[in-house]
């Protein structure tokens, strides 16, 4: 099985597929440092006002949460079944399970939607309203905004990536096996961010 | 320079295509992803950035020749300096050799017909630009007066000036630094010629790659810490924020944490231009090719671990501070080991004082004065006495702009006629590069000592009994703007009225003097083979500059 549709300045399919996984690779190096800093941010705000911040964590919505993670985690899975579909030439099977991971991301942010309503309307902005009185509760409030909106970009962009794989003919789909595997190398990335993200923002203040 | 020019112009059909010529429409340039065209696109827009600096620094020595804050008022010239900060150190010195030179010769010199992603790397130059533009409209909107350095709370809480466009500027063109390391790291490991060792890269190209694992590994910081200052700013989400519990050095840990790497992505490539331009003008090997190859690896890795001796005062811990005062001494061996190394290179070289020469030449002695400066902020005494003066203004400067410009400059006319076809005028070159050397020194000496003397940066007015010393740097200051400004001039009538050049006017060795000038869209006719290692200047019965030898054909 071999990727057809080769670009330049590739001379064989091999070394195609070689670049589009170092690119990736290193992309997600890159991606790794970037989450790094914010993360540092969540364990400088932590380390100075411990209960402050616990307390802050506190009020953030587990339920919401987890199921978020169900949602998401389940996505990685479709999406892995997905990319073997597609180097196996099971172009039917991997068309559904694109189209799935779509429905699973769209869920994903739905819930995600829902959280942020309930949070706005408990007031919980840092700023004039914000009920929480103890220092750091805002700084965990701080994390979870920003935190959660950078994470929610990354995986608009990875529908948008994942929809392209839809757009691909179906008769070329087989073919591009290596498009196929730099997308869920980015989902999955979005996903480990999760992963990350879960016990620092719902289970910190349980 | 050029014993037999007309050598390579033999046997060569008039009309023949070069990557100039194979299309001529704006639209073949704006939509090209040749590599050798997307230089000249960086580079376009690289010269208006540092002439656009160069302005503000003008403004702002002309401000500092009297005590008085006479022509700038205190708020003007805040921003005028960040202005200057921001554009040079974004908009100019980290993109300037990677993305130019770089883009052009990284795959010549290794034997490759494109970088590893053609169109990422035509995207990223977009991707500058949108960054450039943001910034841009940041300035005519009325500018910011933050520094380069965005330092929180100020830039967060309390200045009025347009900081978040200024930020987003800064942040667009981060991922268009990200994803030309990603390309140059991809191709020096997937598209090396046949024979094309590690250990048998040019200099160069190490350099790049040293840079490239820098861009690829600091900038994504950098992005983070400005998207956290925007989430302060813009949405007063408390992180950098004492009152609410944040923490304001945090910043600075993110910030140093990107820009003292940073310094590296701005020296690392002038070390591998240099290194080119002393090896082929002294007709020498690099002498100790593998200490050089590591001792920039060292200085990319250790690079990472110094950020804190910019916060020395910032009231991180003592012990924090030693540690980083101790490894910034580390870091200062392997610079040393290339200033060594070059001048062994030198010794007992047959050395043609050439344009290019003498631009890396003065590299090496600005570099080392920068560097041995460097030491005395490294220790923690000193530094408390000198930081924030004008003693690390003249620091930064000798490695920045002593250092790095000239070795741009040399890159440039050393790789001049293969990236145009022509030859310049050597006399004038010449001139230029020594009046750069004076005007340089001239300019930025006095701040050495007005700094010793204990002058603060970022003032638009002094003691009287400073005067003297700045109006000597402002005096050096047109001296180097004629240096900036005399090379527009002949390089501009060499391109129009210049003499054609041969395939390889400097007899030099590497694979991209091998390739016509200016070289086919396709780089070479048939994939090259290499088949020893770079540098085979003075071989064994070889003499240089003979003409018999500087007709011959080059090896592989
Ligand atoms: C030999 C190795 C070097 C050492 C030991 C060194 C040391 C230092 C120290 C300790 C400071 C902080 C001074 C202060 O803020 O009080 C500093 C500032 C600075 N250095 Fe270096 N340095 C070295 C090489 C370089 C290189 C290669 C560059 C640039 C290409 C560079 C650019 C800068 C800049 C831009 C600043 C000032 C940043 C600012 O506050 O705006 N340095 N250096
Ligand atoms: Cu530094």
């Amino acid at each position: 099985m071999s990727d057809t549709a080769l670009n330049a300045p590739w001379a064989t399919a091999d070394r195609q597929r070689v670049a589009t996984q170092f690119g990736m690779w290193a992309f997600l190096a890159t991606e790794t440092l970037f989450f790094g800093a914010i993360f540092l941010f969540y364990a400088v705000a932590r380390w100075s006002h411990p209960a402050g911040f616990l307390a802050g964590a506190r009020e953030a919505d587990a339920w919401f949460g987890s199921a978020n993670t169900i949602v998401l985690l389940t996505s990685s899975l479709t999406m892995a079944i997905a990319e073997r579909g597609v180097r196996a030439g099971l172009v039917a099977l991997a068309r559904a399970m694109y189209a799935l991971t779509i429905a699973l991301g769209l869920c994903f942010l739905t819930i995600k939607g829902f959280e942020y309503a309930k949070d706005i309307s408990e007031h919980l902005i840092p700023g004039r309203r914000f009920p929480l009185a103890e220092t750091g509760a805002s700084a965990f409030w701080a994390f979870y905004w920003t935190v959660t909106v950078v994470h929610a970009i990354h995986l608009t962009i990875g529908l948008g990536i994942v929809a392209r794989m839809l757009l691909i003919p179906r008769d070329r789909l087989a073919a591009r096996w290596t498009t196929a595997e730099g997308t869920a190398l980015y989902w999955h990335l979005v996903d480990v961010v999760w992963v990350f993200l879960y016990p620092l923002l719902y289970l910190a203040g349980r | 320079m050029g014993d037999a020019p007309e050598a390579g112009l033999l046997g060569r059909e008039p009309g023949e295509r070069n990557y100039l010529t194979a299309g001529t429409t704006v639209r073949s340039w704006l939509l090209t992803t040749d590599h050798k065209r997307i230089a000249l696109l960086y580079a376009a827009g690289i010269t208006f950035f540092f002439f656009l600096g160069g302005a503000a620094a003008t403004l702002m020595r002309a401000e500092l020749v009297t005590p008085a804050g006479d022509l700038l008022t205190a708020d003007e010239y805040n921003r005028t300096f960040t202005l200057h900060g921001v554009i040079m150190v974004w908009f100019f010195l980290v993109p300037s050799i990677p993305t130019t030179l770089g883009n052009f010769l990284l795959p010549l010199m290794i034997g490759a017909n494109e970088v590893a992603y053609p169109k990422l790397n035509l995207f990223s130059w977009y991707l500058w630009l949108a960054g450039g533009l943001l910034t841009l409209f940041a300035l005519l909107a009325g500018g910011v007066d933050t520094g380069w350095t965005f330092y929180t709370p100020f830039s967060t809480l309390y200045s009025n000036s347009h900081v978040l466009l200024a930020a987003a500027g800064v942040f667009v063109a981060g991922f268009s630094s990200i994803a030309t390391g990603i390309n140059f790291i991809a191709t020096l490991h997937l598209l090396r010629a046949r024979g094309m060792t590690w250990m048998r890269l040019p200099l160069f190209a190490w350099a790049m790659y040293a840079t490239s694992l820098v861009m690829v590994l600091a900038t994504p910081v950098l992005a983070m810490a400005l998207l956290l200052l925007f989430a302060e700013r813009a949405f007063g989400l408390p992180i950098f924020d004492p009152r609410a519990g944040g923490d304001p050095v945090l910043f600075q840990h993110l910030f140093w944490f990107y820009s003292h790497p940073a310094v590296y992505i701005m020296i690392l490539p002038a070390m591998g231009v240099v290194s080119e331009v002393i090896a082929c003008e002294a007709r020498r090997r690099v002498f100790g090719y593998e200490f050089m190859v590591y001792a920039m690896l060292m200085i990319a890795i250790i690079g990472f671990m110094v950020w804190g001796h910019h916060m020395f005062i910032s009231g991180q811990s003592p012990f924090a501070s030693l540690v980083f005062s101790a490894l910034s001494f580390v870091i200062a061996v392997p610079s040393a080991i290339k200033v060594f190394n070059w001048t062994g290179t030198l010794y007992r070289g047959q050395i043609r004082f050439s344009t290019p020469m003498l631009y890396a030449l003065g590299f090496v002695g600005l570099f080392t004065l920068g560097g041995l400066t460097g030491l005395f902020l490294a220790s923690l005494p000193l530094d408390v006495h000198l930081t924030d003066t004008y003693f690390v203004t003249a620091h930064f400067h000798y490695i920045m702009v002593g250092g790095s410009v000239s070795a741009f400059f040399a890159g440039l006319h050393f790789w001049w006629p293969k990236i145009t076809g022509r030859l310049y005028s050597e006399t004038l070159g010449r001139f230029a590069a020594v009046s750069m050397f004076f005007g340089f020194n001239f300019t930025f000496f006095p701040q050495f000592v007005l700094g010793y003397l204990g002058m603060p940066r970022r003032y638009h007015e002094y003691p009287p009994e400073f005067q003297a010393w700045h109006v000597m740097s402002s005096t050096g200051a047109v001296v180097l703007a004629f240096a900036y400004l005399w090379p527009l001039c002949y390089l501009g009538w060499s391109l129009v009225k210049g003499e054609r050049a041969s395939d390889n006017p400097h007899d030099a060795t590497g694979l991209e003097w091998q390739t016509r000038s200016p070289p086919p869209t396709d780089n070479f006719a048939e994939p090259p083979i290499v088949t020893g290692p770079p540098y085979r200047y003075h071989e064994e019965g070889y003499a240089p500059h003979a003409p018999a030898a500087a007709d011959e054909p080059q090896r592989p």
